[in-house]
């Protein structure tokens, strides 16, 4: 296809527009984090660590790290194991209904946070379940599983059965085909489905406010409960820098990890 | 540890026999989830709007009233804040659609193979920035200034900010969720095989005619599905509207309120809402071919 050097220019000028829109914003969090002064003004009035020295002393803060780290880290390991089986019930077996489950699969990131959030709450209220660190636990796996299906069942697609049945030729049993044939070819998609999962979960603000009781705060709750106090308000830079720095390199191995959009597996 | 492995053998053994029972081990443990803790709250939600409301105790009895619903859905005021909600989630989803467009057509067929896969990942990174971190940043973006300060990033460098405020909002929402909206469409172009646009240009075509009677209708789906995503995060949102919408209220918002009040019959009511907005919506998507897509 002919394209004029205009129309090239114009396109690749919008592509670098765009990404220097979406990575302004990310920056200015980082350099307000070591500005001297508690506002969000620009220019940043001078240059100090006082934030960063002092953030650990913020004991609300250093406690909402550490939960939400732990919250984040259980709600990936059973959304690992849950999504998993569920990616492979769904590639390997035909049966009646798998097409809505297939369907359902995805309502939980489809529909607004919201309304996940007001239903599970109304569960746990109705039937006497005290809202707590469990009740959180599972409203973020419930979207957590999707993130693994749709991860583990991508690269489960492109492994052909054939492989499969070779190996069950040559006298492997079910588990051994799993272990030495299925599991190396599956192993980074679950990966990169776990480590999208916490990085999900520990991002995720709207199921954990209608889920979570009086006692837990995460790290997005502090950010919220605090942006609009002037005297924590630099912390919030810092909380928010300190978030990017773990989930941003985390995020990145995780494309390395999973499936290029078109690359033929084996 | 002989007979466990023992044991694992044999019910290997036994389930690939019965390949129906691995299938139901695989299943029940996600069904139970999805189907009875997921699904099942959401029905429970549906019925809880037509609850009556213990006025003393502010909690929910299980006599059944017509009066939520009649609040929600006559409620002139409701009503409005129902269809800016829709408005927002409209205008941020079509900024999305009209930078990723060109976005995901330069990188799939004009940026050079090395700086694919980089611009890519650029592009899709800042979804794990953290949600409330981009809210945030932006709210130090829009910064309008005030007695307390003198402004944000915008203020400062062009001299102008649209404030706290709809303009605002929108903005932070396309923000944040453009990247839902240019995967789907980059991978859609990264389909379109070469050969029908060479053949739509070899039949006479310009590059503009090929676009809109070759590209655009293969895209369709692919359009639909990222469209969900941005639609569907934007109508439900109440916290970006903290952040940055100063006095604008969305439909998140009322259910909130309506939740804290405590009135949970009158907050699932209010659900229903985005919900049917979604039920609508996702099914006109489906028709378009969005799930071949996700």
């Amino acid at each position: 296809m002919q394209i004029s050097n205009r129309s090239q220019f114009s396109l690749r000028a919008t592509t670098y527009g765009v990404l220097v829109i979406l990575y302004t914003p990310l920056l200015l969090v980082l350099i307000l984090s070591f500005n001297t002064a508690n506002s969000l003004t620009w220019p940043p009035r001078g240059f100090s660590t006082h934030w960063w020295s002092t953030f650990l002393d913020v004991q609300s803060a250093r406690e909402a790290l550490f939960s939400s780290t732990r919250l984040a880290f259980i709600a990936m390991v059973i959304a690992v194991v849950l999504g998993s089986m569920l990616s492979f019930a769904l590639q390997r077996f035909e049966f009646y209904g798998k097409n809505s489950l297939s369907f359902l699969a995805v309502l939980p990131i489809a529909l607004p946070g919201i309304v996940t959030g007001v239903a599970l709450r109304n569960t746990f209220v109705r039937f006497g379940f005290d809202l707590g660190f469990i009740s959180v636990v599972a409203g973020h796996t419930t979207f957590c599983i999707v993130v693994v299906h749709n991860n583990v069942v991508a690269r489960l697609r492109r492994i052909s059965p054939n492989l499969r049945e070779a190996s069950a030729d040559l006298g492997a049993n079910s588990l051994q085909t799993f272990r030495f044939v299925t599991w190396p070819l599956v192993r980074s998609s679950v990966f990169a489905g776990a480590i999208l999962a916490f990085a999900l979960s520990f991002d995720e603000v709207v199921v954990t406010t209608f889920t979570a009781g009086a006692g837990i705060q995460t790290l997005p709750q502090w950010i919220l409960n605090n942006f609009s106090r002037p005297n924590v308000l630099p912390y919030v830079t810092v909380v928010a820098t300190i978030v990017m720095v773990i989930s941003l390199p985390i995020a990145w191995l995780a494309q390395r990890l999973a499936d290029p959009p078109n690359d033929k597996l084996v | 540890m002989s007979s466990v492995a023992n044991t694992l053998r044999r019910s290997t053994r036994f389930a690939s026999k019965h390949p129906r029972v691995g299938l139901g081990i695989l299943l029940s443990g996600p069904l139970l989830w999805l189907l009875v803790v997921y699904v099942g709250s959401l029905a429970l939600l549906i019925i809880s709007a037509f609850f009556k409301l213990q006025e003393f105790t502010g909690k929910a009895t299980t006599e059944l009233t017509l009066s939520n619903l009649d609040e929600v859905a006559t409620e002139s005021a409701y009503l409005m804040m129902v269809l800016r909600s829709i408005g927002i989630a409209t205008a941020a989803t079509a900024i999305c659609f009209a930078l990723a467009l060109p976005v995901g057509f330069y990188i799939s067929k004009l940026a050079k193979s090395w700086a694919k896969r980089g611009l890519v990942v650029a592009m899709l990174l800042p979804l794990w920035a953290g949600y409330l971190v981009k809210a945030f940043a932006l709210r130090a973006v829009f910064e309008p200034g005030s007695e307390f300060g003198n402004g944000g990033f915008l203020k400062n460098t062009i001299g102008w900010s649209p404030g706290f405020g709809y303009l605002a909002v929108i903005i932070t929402l396309a923000y944040m969720w453009f990247p839902y909206m240019f995967l789907p469409i980059y991978t859609g172009f990264e389909r379109l095989p070469e050969s029908l646009l060479d053949a739509s240009s070899d039949l006479g075509a310009g590059s503009i005619r090929t676009f809109f009677s070759v590209m655009m209708p293969m895209l369709v789906p692919s359009i639909a599905a990222g469209s969900i995503f941005t639609f569907s995060l934007s109508l439900g949102d109440y916290i970006t509207v903290k952040i940055v919408g100063g006095t604008v209220q969305m439909v998140g918002n009322i259910i909130e309120r309506a939740l804290l009040a405590p009135n949970q019959p009158l907050a699932a009511a209010f659900t229903l809402w985005p919900i049917g907005i979604m039920v609508v919506y996702l099914g006109v998507m489906a028709r378009l071919g969005a799930f071949k897509n996700l």
